[in-house]
């Protein structure tokens, strides 16, 4: 795969006027969903506390909450996997279809199977796998990618959809009714759901007292996908643990507020256990996929962990000015927006995706409404200098790798200027005298001066005017 | 972001010039040390002072911030208030001067100095607590408060209160008064595309107010939104917000 690049994909994305109206509606309609779910600010407050403290609470006894899940899960019946990177998540979900006899699936909508490609593999491999999200169905269908974390397809308008729908399903009319829409899909699903040999599904939260599996969602797929199919298999990445069920509640109500502007979701799916003797339906084994892929090592620093708090409502990116003016794709990463700047160089490393932490103009909107209150900005800032790094003594990875010797240079130079009294009264004096000759055709001031005007030194320094006019100097 | 308790009013302050105003709009710089002297109080410019290291920080060169930093932190060594022309500089220098000397020897120095700072307009309405007289002539305006100063700072509401204290001034107020103008220090050069994108979209938005002067607390943004309508040749103009009171509240005119 040839090199990802922010910049490029995204200066692409924003001139295209029909994509950023599409996006620019329907994240204005999810701020303002998200706004009236939290009127009260002490509430809102209280509230993004304890979600919080749950999360750094887990994230602090990560593996003895991870044994103990294992434990719990064990007891009810669930078995249990684990996976250090993608290939082997992928390697270990084809096992237990083998063992099983697999070879059709449907899956609900999870971002660690998005992680894994899950789906690219599985078809590789001969078997089907079809998403009943409905947005991530209609994604499946056009070969995209989701461009947001919740709703999967919300770069394409309701026209867009249909025009698609009708091309690939067959006997489906062309129709921008949302209901009738549905109903096409539905059907397809329908059917699929009957017929699957098993169900793949994400985990919003594994508690670990328990052995309880919590599955957040709108449609009912995910009850279908992982009660109809003989086989449900659920993919976690570890820091999606937390230890009792009273932990749950909070997170629940902070996700479907933050996300989508819900009190509640339609679904909320606890899953402890697979079919017991005497019960009439679920699956007859449920297995527990837990992927590493990077993640220990994250949780490893103690700044940088934070980054794992992270429920996953996707409210950063709705609230985010940069990614409502490129969309989700622009980030070539499976999670776009504030929080995938911050996730995706930690786990495919800076030399990969250094420049993503970059692309952010550090305003905050998106620490503002974080429930978990990861300190984006901070962390940006963090991951700057670890890809500027001059040592790349880290544990982070790819540390160093975007240190370029002009750019250090110039800050170098920036740093003898800045950090004498003399040097800078003097130079600023040339500044004043001689710095509006610059030509503002010149990278990188070019960059600026496509749209605006080139910025004018003034005549003299406030150092020349506070001294002229007496102002004292200590 | 917890209350912050104000000290009363002091004799004497430093005034932090910032690197944009010392180079870009010093007359925004001079009025705030007129707006300052003008309630009493002595204000002292180090002439040796540069730049709060927030450029090469935010662009990941955290050594050379912080060699910068160090030269200026001898020179406020007085326990007394430093006032900061602009959200974005007094946010780096209040809220990340901890950190960047975290375990480093003048740590001590340097979260002193950061409990010292103040943003102008902070200081003018909750230290000074200030009552300004308007002089000027019926003009109708509008208000870019920067992220940092919304966000970083918690300043909302002081500009606003220090602009409606002048009768005859109309603020309208912005639609998207929250959203980031697309400045974002280097990012307007290293991502130009989207910094652009967001300048014209915050322009658009100062254009249907209808005001004749767009007021900011903050010389980045400024030069941002103000240079996408000069292109645009909009009739708007721009002022830092301490020029702008300066001017409309001293006698000479």
């Amino acid at each position: 795969m040839s090199q990802a690049d922010f910049r490029g994909a995204a200066s692409v994305a924003v001139g295209d006027v029909q994509l950023r109206g599409n996006f620019r509606r329907a994240m204005d309609g999810l701020m303002e969903k998200r706004a009236a779910q939290f009127t009260d600010a002490d509430e809102e407050g209280r509230l993004r506390a304890l979600g919080e403290s749950i999360r750094s609470r887990s994230l602090a006894r990560l593996p003895e909450l991870l044994e103990k899940l294992e434990a719990s899960c064990k007891r009810n019946g669930i078995q249990v996997h684990w996976a250090e990177t993608t290939a082997d998540a992928n390697q270990t979900v084809m096992d237990i279809l083998k063992n099983r006899g697999a070879r059709t699936l449907v899956k609900g909508k999870s971002m660690v199977s998005e992680e894994m490609e899950l789906n690219h593999f599985l078809e590789a491999e001969g078997i089907e796998a079809l998403e009943s999200d409905l947005g991530e169905y209609i994604i499946q269908l056009a070969g995209e990618m989701p461009s947001h974390i919740v709703m999967p397809v919300i770069h394409r308008n309701t026209g867009q959809i249909a025009e698609l729908m009708e091309q690939k399903i067959e006997g489906a009319p062309y129709t921008e009714d949302a209901d009738e829409l549905c109903q096409i899909a539905r059907k397809v699903l329908r059917e699929k759901f009957y017929r699957a040999d098993a169900g793949v599904s994400g985990v919003n939260f594994a508690v670990a007292e328990t052995g309880t599996l919590c599955l957040v969602e709108n449609e009912g797929n995910g009850r279908m996908s992982t009660t109809a199919p003989r086989t449900h298999i659920a993919v976690m990445g570890i820091e999606k643990v937390v230890e009792h069920l009273q932990d749950v509640p909070p997170l629940l109500s902070l996700l479907t507020r933050s996300a989508t502007g819900q009190h509640i979701t339609t679904y909320f799916n606890m899953i402890s256990s697979p079919r017991r003797p005497g019960e009439v339906d679920g699956p007859e084994e449920v297995h527990l996929v837990l992927l590493d892929n990077g993640r220990s090592r994250i949780v490893s620093d103690p700044e940088l962990k934070a980054t794992l708090r992270c429920i996953r409502c996707g409210a950063c990116m709705n609230h985010c000015p940069v990614y409502t003016r490129v969309g989700g794709h622009a980030y070539q990463a499976v999670i776009p927006g504030p929080i995938g700047k911050i996730l995706t160089p930690q786990l495919q490393g800076l030399d990969e995706r250094g420049d993503l932490p970059f692309g952010s103009t550090l305003c905050n909107a998106c620490v503002e409404v974080c429930p978990v209150k990861i300190p984006i900005v901070e962390l940006l800032l963090r991951l700057r200098a670890e890809a500027n790094s001059p040592t790349g003594d880290s544990s982070v990875k790819g540390s160093g790798a975007k240190r370029d010797k002009t750019e250090a240079l110039l800050w170098s130079g920036w740093q003898r200027m800045h950090a004498s009294g003399k040097l800078y009264n003097s130079l600023s004096r040339v500044l004043a005298k001689t710095g509006n000759l610059a030509p503002g055709f010149m990278p990188p001031l070019s960059g600026w001066t496509a749209t605006r005007t080139k910025p004018r030194f003034a005549s003299q320094t406030l150092h020349q005017l506070a001294r002229k006019r007496g102002v004292p100097d200590e | 972001m917890p209350d912050r308790i104000y000290p009363s009013q002091p004799e004497s302050v430093y005034f932090y010039g910032t690197c944009l105003v010392d180079l870009f709009y010093p007359d925004a710089g001079m009025a705030g040390i007129e707006l300052l002297k003008r309630e009493g109080l002595q204000v002292i410019f180090p002439q040796d002072q540069s730049c709060c290291g927030q450029p090469a920080y935010n662009s990941g060169y955290r050594e050379e911030a912080r060699a910068v930093v160090r030269s200026q932190l001898a020179l406020f060594s007085k326990p007394i208030p430093i006032i900061v022309p602009s959200g974005s500089c007094a946010s780096m220098m209040r809220n990340r001067f901890p950190d960047l000397f975290e375990g480093d020897p003048d740590e001590s120095k340097a979260v002193a100095l950061s409990g010292r700072v103040f943003e102008l307009t902070e200081f003018l309405v909750h230290v000074l607590e200030v009552d300004l007289v308007d002089l000027g002539p019926p003009v109708n305006v509008t208000w870019h408060g920067s992220c940092s100063m919304q966000r970083e700072m918690g300043l909302r509401e002081e500009p606003r209160q220090l602009l409606q204290q002048l009768n005859q001034v109309q603020l309208t107020p912005l639609e998207r008064e929250r959203e980031c103008c697309g400045f974002g220090g280097t990012f307007s050069v290293k991502l130009p595309e989207i910094s652009s994108a967001m300048a014209k979209d915050k322009a658009d938005d100062v254009r249907r107010t209808g005001a004749q002067i767009l007021i900011s607390g903050d010389c980045g943004c400024m030069m941002n939104i103000k240079g996408t309508l000069e292109q645009d040749g909009a009739p708007v103009t721009a002022k830092h917000i301490a020029q702008f009171l300066w001017e409309r509240t001293h006698e000479s005119g």
